[in-house]
C-alpha cells in the first residue's frame, strides 16, 4: 500500500515536536517532508537569548541535527519558503517553483514580529528579534556600534537589551507602558525588576512613544524621535514589541483565521486535511507565544495525525520566568484586582523580595515573584490543579519547602548556587551538569531531566532544585507537570486516578484483562505501571483479584530486601518492638549458622540481618519460624513496623499501656499492602518517645484517653503529623486508625505516602470521612479487616521444608 | 563451536520471570522468560553497578534492574537510552519444552 504524505510547512519547535510525537506512535504511517524558511535545522529558538548574551554558541541549540531527519527517513527542504497552497489539487509551493503533494499537510508558519508603522521601520540597522540571522545580525552591529534601542519591554526586549549590554552596547529600553513587562508583571514587580536592569547599566524611557527611526549619514539608521519630541542616538534598533501569528499562507488558501489560524480541540483548521500547531494558531481565542502549550498541542496533533483519535487539547495556563542571569522573575495567571480576588503580599525592599498570590475562592489564580522564585513552580501548580489552599493559605507566601528537605544542606534556591555545587545527593549531579544537559539535549520536562542526568529519579528531595534549575534555563517554556492528570507512565494516558476507577467500576481482576480493557501501549507494562496496578488491583478486589508475583518489586517477590550487592536483608516481627530471650537466642543462631555479617537495630525498633543469600533465605526463615517468629515486612510497600514506648506498663510518666497498645495495632494490620509503606506510633503520654508526630498513623495517650495524628513522615521531607481526632478507648482507637488508613489504601496513588495522599485531598475531606460519618467509618473499617482476613505469614508459606515446589523455586538455582 | 547443555524446562521459569544458572567459568546467567515464551540469557550482572538483572521485572523484551532501574534489552544486553552499556548476552534455545544454554 502506498503510505500517506504529510507535509510539515515550518521547521520549528512546534512542527518537529509534532514530528518527533507522530514517530514515536506511528512511525512508517507517513512519507514525511518538511520546509523551512531558515538554512538551519530544528533549533530551540527560545535559547537566542543565552545565545546573544554569549553563554552558549548556535550549535549548542540545535534541537535536531540533519541526521535526525536522515535517520527518521524524512524530507527536509531548508531555506525553502512555501508561498502558495493548492487545497484542490493538495499540493504546496515554494518561493524557488518546488512542489509538494500532500494527503495531510501540517502547517506549523509560527509568528512574526510586529513591526510598529512608523517612518524609517525598513532602515538598515532595524531589526527584530526572532531568529539566528536577528541574532547574528546583533552580535555583530555590537562588534562595531554604540547605540543600541530596543522598542518593547516584553519579554523578548529585556532579553535583547540583557545581551546587547553584555556585548559592550549602550542600550535604551523604550516602552509604551507605565512599567515594564506589563502583562507579566504588577507595578511593584515591574520597578523593582527595572531597578536591577538599571544596575546592570540598561536605561530606561517609560512611558515613552516612538514616531520616527531617523537616517543617519551613512544610510543606516542613527537616531530615534519621539512623539514628545526628544531625540536619542541609535545605531542599531531592535523591535521587540509583540509577534503576530504568521497566517498569510492560511488566509490566502481560504482557511479560516481570527488573530490566528482557527483549530478545534484536536488542532484541525477548517479544511480537515490540514492541522496547525504552535504559535500561528488560535485556540479557543487564545494565540499562544510560548513553548509550554505548543509541546501540548503537539502531542494531541500528533495523535489525530497518527489516526489514533483520542486526546484533545483544551487550553494551556502559562507561566512566565525571565532568563536574564542574575535577575529572578516569575509569573503565572491572572493578578489583576477585582472584586472578589484577595492579595496575599510579602514585600521586603531591602533584600530585593517581592511576592504576591492572588486568591480567588480559595483558589491560586495568580502569582509574581520578584527575587525568591523558589517557589514559583508550586504556586503554578496550585494554580493549574486548581487545588484548595484554605488549610495552608496562613503560610502559603512561605513556600512549600519552609521546613526544608534533606540532602542538600538545606539549600533552596537553584540561582544562587554554583555550577560546582550538588543538587542531587542520591546520585551526585551538579548544577552545571543540569544546566548543560537541558542546553545540549534540548531537554524540557522534569522526565527529561531525570533520564539524562539522573537528577531527582531516585528520593526525589532535589525534585524542587531541578525544577528551578529547568525554569531558569528554559524560561517560559518550562510547564510543571499536571500532577492530577500526569499519566502513570509511556505506557498509557491514563492518570492513577483514571486507572483506579477504571478497576473499580468494571470489577476488573488481573492484568492481562486491565491492559486490555484500558488499551495499554505496550504488551507488558513496565517496572513503573505493573506494580501499581497489581496494587490497585488487590485493594480493590481483596480476595478475588489474583496477585501476580511477576509485577511486584523483588523485593516483595523475595519477601526480603535487596541490598547493592544482591545479597538481602531478613527482619523478623517483633510486635510492637517487644522481643523475648527466646527469639533473641534463635536471631543469634541464625545469624551464626548462615555467617550473616552484620546484625543491626533498625529506626522502628527491629533487628536487622544483613547479607544473607538468596538461595539461603527458606531456611533463615525456617529457623525463625521455630521460635515463633514471622515476617516484618520490612520490605514492602506495607505495614512496617508499630513503634512504643514503654507506657503505663513501666514509665513512671505513662498514662496507657502503650505497649499493649501497639501490639494491637501491629496484629491487626499484619500483612497489610498498601499504596508505599505504612508505619506507626503509640506513646504512652505527650513526652512521646516513640516520635508519633512522624508517623502514618501517630497515637499519644493522655490521661483520658488517645489522641490520633495522621500524614506525618520522618524521611526525605520531615512532615509534622496532623491531629485527626481525640478517642476514648482502645478499640476506638483501632477503628479510627483502621478507617485511615483503609480510606488512604483505597484512594491514595501508588508511592504517595500518607502526607502526599492528605496534601492532595486536604485533611478537611479526611476528617469528614472519619471524623464525622461514623457510619462511613465503621465501613471503612471493615472493609480493611475483610481484605486482612485469613494472611498467611509469607516466610511459613516459602520456609525450606514445608513449603510447595512453586514458592520455593524462585529461591533455588539452577547448575549446568 | 556451539555446545548445547539442557538447563531446565520452560515451566520452571515463571512467564515475565527468571531463573539463575551458577556456572564456575562464566558466573551467574540469568535466564529470562517473556509473555510470548521467548527465552534470553544474559550474564547476570546491570552494566551498571552489577545489580542482578534476574531480580528485575520483565517486561516486552527488556527487564527493569532491581537496584536503579536501568533497562536492558533481553536480547543483546544493550542498556536503553540515554543509558550506556552492555551486558554478555549467551545464545539460549527452547525445544520440546525444554530450555538449552550454549556456553562458548
Amino acid at each position: 500500500m502506498r503510505k500517506m504524505k504529510l507535509v510539515v510547512v515550518g521547521n520549528g519547535m512546534a512542527g518537529v515536536r509534532t514530528l518527533e510525537e507522530l514517530l514515536k506512535i506511528a512511525p512508517d504511517m507517513y512519507d514525511v517532508t518538511v520546509f523551512g524558511a531558515e538554512p538551519h535545522p530544528n533549533y530551540n529558538r527560545i535559547l537566542l537569548s543565552p545565545v546573544l548574551a554569549g553563554e552558549m554558541t548556535i550549535q549548542d541549540i540545535i534541537l535536531n541535527d540533519l541526521d535526525w531527519y536522515k535517520d527518521n527517513g524524512i524530507n527536509l527542504l531548508t531555506g525553502k519558503k512555501i508561498v502558495a497552497l493548492d487545497r484542490r489539487q493538495r499540493k504546496v509551493i515554494a518561493d524557488d517553483g518546488t512542489e509538494a503533494e500532500y494527503d495531510r499537510l501540517l502547517l506549523a508558519t509560527g509568528s512574526n514580529p510586529f513591526i510598529l508603522p512608523i517612518p524609517g521601520k525598513d532602515l538598515p540597522g532595524v531589526i527584530s528579534y526572532r531568529d539566528i540571522a536577528d541574532t547574528d545580525a546583533m552580535i555583530a552591529t555590537a562588534a562595531t556600534h554604540k547605540h543600541a534601542v530596543v522598542i518593547g519591554a516584553g519579554l523578548l526586549g529585556l532579553e535583547a537589551a540583557n545581551g546587547l549590554a553584555l556585548r559592550g552596547m549602550d542600550v535604551t529600553v523604550v516602552h509604551l507602558g507605565e512599567w515594564i513587562m506589563e502583562r507579566q508583571l504588577d507595578k511593584t514587580s515591574g520597578r523593582m525588576l527595572q531597578q536591577a536592569l538599571e544596575a546592570k547599566g540598561m536605561k530606561f524611557l517609560l512611558p515613552k512613544q516612538t514616531a520616527e527611526l531617523v537616517q543617519g549619514e551613512s544610510g543606516r539608521v542613527a537616531a530615534v524621535r519621539f512623539k514628545d519630541g526628544d531625540i536619542i542616538p541609535a545605531d542599531l534598533v531592535v523591535m521587540a514589541a509583540g509577534i503576530r501569528p504568521n497566517t498569510e499562507l492560511a488566509e490566502k488558501a481560504g482557511i479560516h483565521c481570527n488573530r490566528g489560524i482557527s483549530v478545534n480541540d484536536t488542532l484541525q483548521t477548517y479544511d480537515p486535511r490540514i492541522y496547525a500547531v504552535g504559535e500561528c494558531v488560535n485556540h479557543r481565542g487564545t494565540a499562544y507565544g510560548l513553548v509550554a502549550p505548543l509541546f501540548e498541542q503537539a502531542k494531541v496533533c500528533a495523535n489525530h495525525l497518527a489516526m489514533f483519535g483520542i486526546g484533545r487539547y483544551q487550553g494551556s495556563v502559562t507561566s512566565t520566568k525571565l532568563k536574564v542571569t542574575g535577575i529572578d522573575v516569575f509569573s503565572a495567571g491572572d493578578f489583576s484586582v477585582s472584586d472578589d480576588t484577595e492579595d496575599i503580599l510579602l514585600h521586603d525592599p531591602g533584600i530585593g523580595v517581592y511576592k504576591r498570590v492572588v486568591i480567588k475562592d480559595d483558589k491560586v489564580v495568580g502569582a509574581v515573584l520578584y527575587g525568591d522564585t523558589v517557589d514559583g513552580s508550586w504556586y503554578f501548580q496550585l494554580l493549574k490543579d486548581q487545588q484548595n489552599i484554605r488549610e495552608i493559605r496562613d503560610h502559603l507566601l512561605f513556600g512549600k519547602s519552609h521546613l526544608g528537605d534533606a540532602g542538600h544542606k538545606g539549600q533552596n534556591s537553584a540561582v544562587a548556587m554554583a555550577d560546582t555545587a550538588e543538587v542531587c545527593g542520591c546520585n551526585g549531579v551538579c548544577k552545571g551538569t543540569i544546566v548543560k544537559a537541558i542546553q545540549e539535549q534540548g531537554l524540557f520536562t522534569l522526565d527529561d531531566v531525570r533520564k539524562h542526568t539522573k537528577a531527582s529519579s531516585s528520593c526525589g528531595s532535589c525534585t524542587g532544585l531541578v525544577e528551578q534549575i529547568l525554569a531558569s534555563t528554559i524560561g517560559g517554556a518550562y510547564s510543571p507537570a499536571d500532577t492530577q492528570s500526569k499519566a502513570v507512565c509511556g505506557c498509557t494516558d491514563l492518570s492513577h486516578g483514571e486507572v483506579r476507577k477504571g478497576i473499580r467500576e468494571n470489577k476488573i481482576l488481573t492484568i492481562p484483562e486491565l491492559m486490555h480493557f484500558l488499551e495499554w501501549k505496550t504488551p507488558n507494562g513496565c517496572a513503573t505501571c505493573r506494580p501499581a496496578l497489581n496494587y490497585y488491583l488487590i485493594s480493590t478486589w481483596p480476595h478475588e483479584a489474583q496477585d501476580d508475583p511477576q509485577s511486584r518489586f523483588i523485593n516483595e517477590r523475595a519477601h526480603a530486601n535487596i541490598q547493592k550487592d544482591g545479597t538481602y536483608s531478613v527482619v523478623p516481627r517483633m510486635w510492637g518492638g517487644l522481643t523475648t530471650p527466646n527469639e533473641l537466642r534463635a536471631i543469634a543462631d541464625a545469624a551464626e549458622k548462615y555467617k550473616v555479617p552484620t546484625v543491626k537495630v533498625t529506626g522502628g525498633q527491629r533487628i536487622d540481618l544483613l547479607g544473607v543469600k538468596k538461595d539461603d533465605l527458606p531456611k533463615i526463615w525456617e529457623d525463625l519460624a521455630k521460635a515463633g517468629m514471622v515476617s516484618g515486612h520490612a520490605y514492602g510497600k506495607s505495614l512496617r513496623t508499630v513503634k512504643t514506648c514503654v507506657g503505663m506498663e513501666h514509665c513512671r510518666f505513662g498514662t496507657q499501656l502503650a505497649m499493649d497498645m501497639g501490639v494491637k495495632l501491629e496484629k491487626m494490620l499484619f500483612g497489610m499492602w498498601s499504596p508505599h509503606k505504612v508505619k506507626l506510633a503509640v506513646s504512652g503520654c505527650p513526652r512521646n518517645c516513640a516520635e508519633s508526630g512522624i508517623k502514618d498513623v501517630g497515637v499519644i495517650g493522655v490521661d483520658s484517653g488517645y489522641e490520633i495524628y495522621v500524614a506525618g513522615n520522618g524521611g526525605i521531607k520531615t512532615e509534622v503529623a496532623e491531629f485527626l481526632c481525640k478517642v476514648g478507648s482502645d478499640e476506638e482507637v483501632m477503628e479510627y486508625a483502621g478507617a485511615f488508613i483503609q480510606l488512604y489504601r483505597e484512594e491514595a496513588y501508588y508511592l504517595d505516602r500518607t502526607v502526599h495522599y492528605v496534601a492532595r485531598v486536604g485533611l478537611d475531606y479526611v476528617k469528614s470521612k472519619i471524623v464525622e460519618d461514623a457510619a462511613g467509618r465503621k465501613a471503612l473499617y471493615e472493609r480493611l479487616l475483610y481484605a486482612l482476613q485469613g494472611y498467611k505469614d509469607p516466610w511459613l508459606e516459602r520456609s525450606a521444608s514445608t513449603s510447595a515446589t512453586e514458592l520455593k523455586r524462585p529461591f533455588e538455582t539452577l547448575t549446568v | 563451536m556451539s555446545n548445547w547443555k539442557s538447563i531446565c524446562a520452560l515451566t520452571d521459569i515463571p512467564a515475565l520471570g527468571s531463573r539463575v544458572v551458577a556456572s564456575v567459568q562464566h558466573g551467574d546467567i540469568a535466564i529470562f522468560r517473556n509473555s510470548n515464551d521467548e527465552v534470553f540469557a544474559l550474564h547476570d550482572k546491570c552494566p551498571h553497578k552489577g545489580g542482578p538483572l534476574s531480580q528485575g521485572i520483565v517486561h516486552g523484551r527488556q527487564v527493569t534492574c532491581p537496584l536503579h532501574s536501568w533497562k536492558i534489552g533481553l536480547d543483546s544486553g544493550e542498556a536503553a537510552a540515554p543509558d550506556v552499556g552492555c551486558t554478555k548476552p549467551f545464545q539460549v534455545k527452547v525445544e520440546d519444552g525444554t530450555v538449552f544454554l550454549s556456553l562458548p
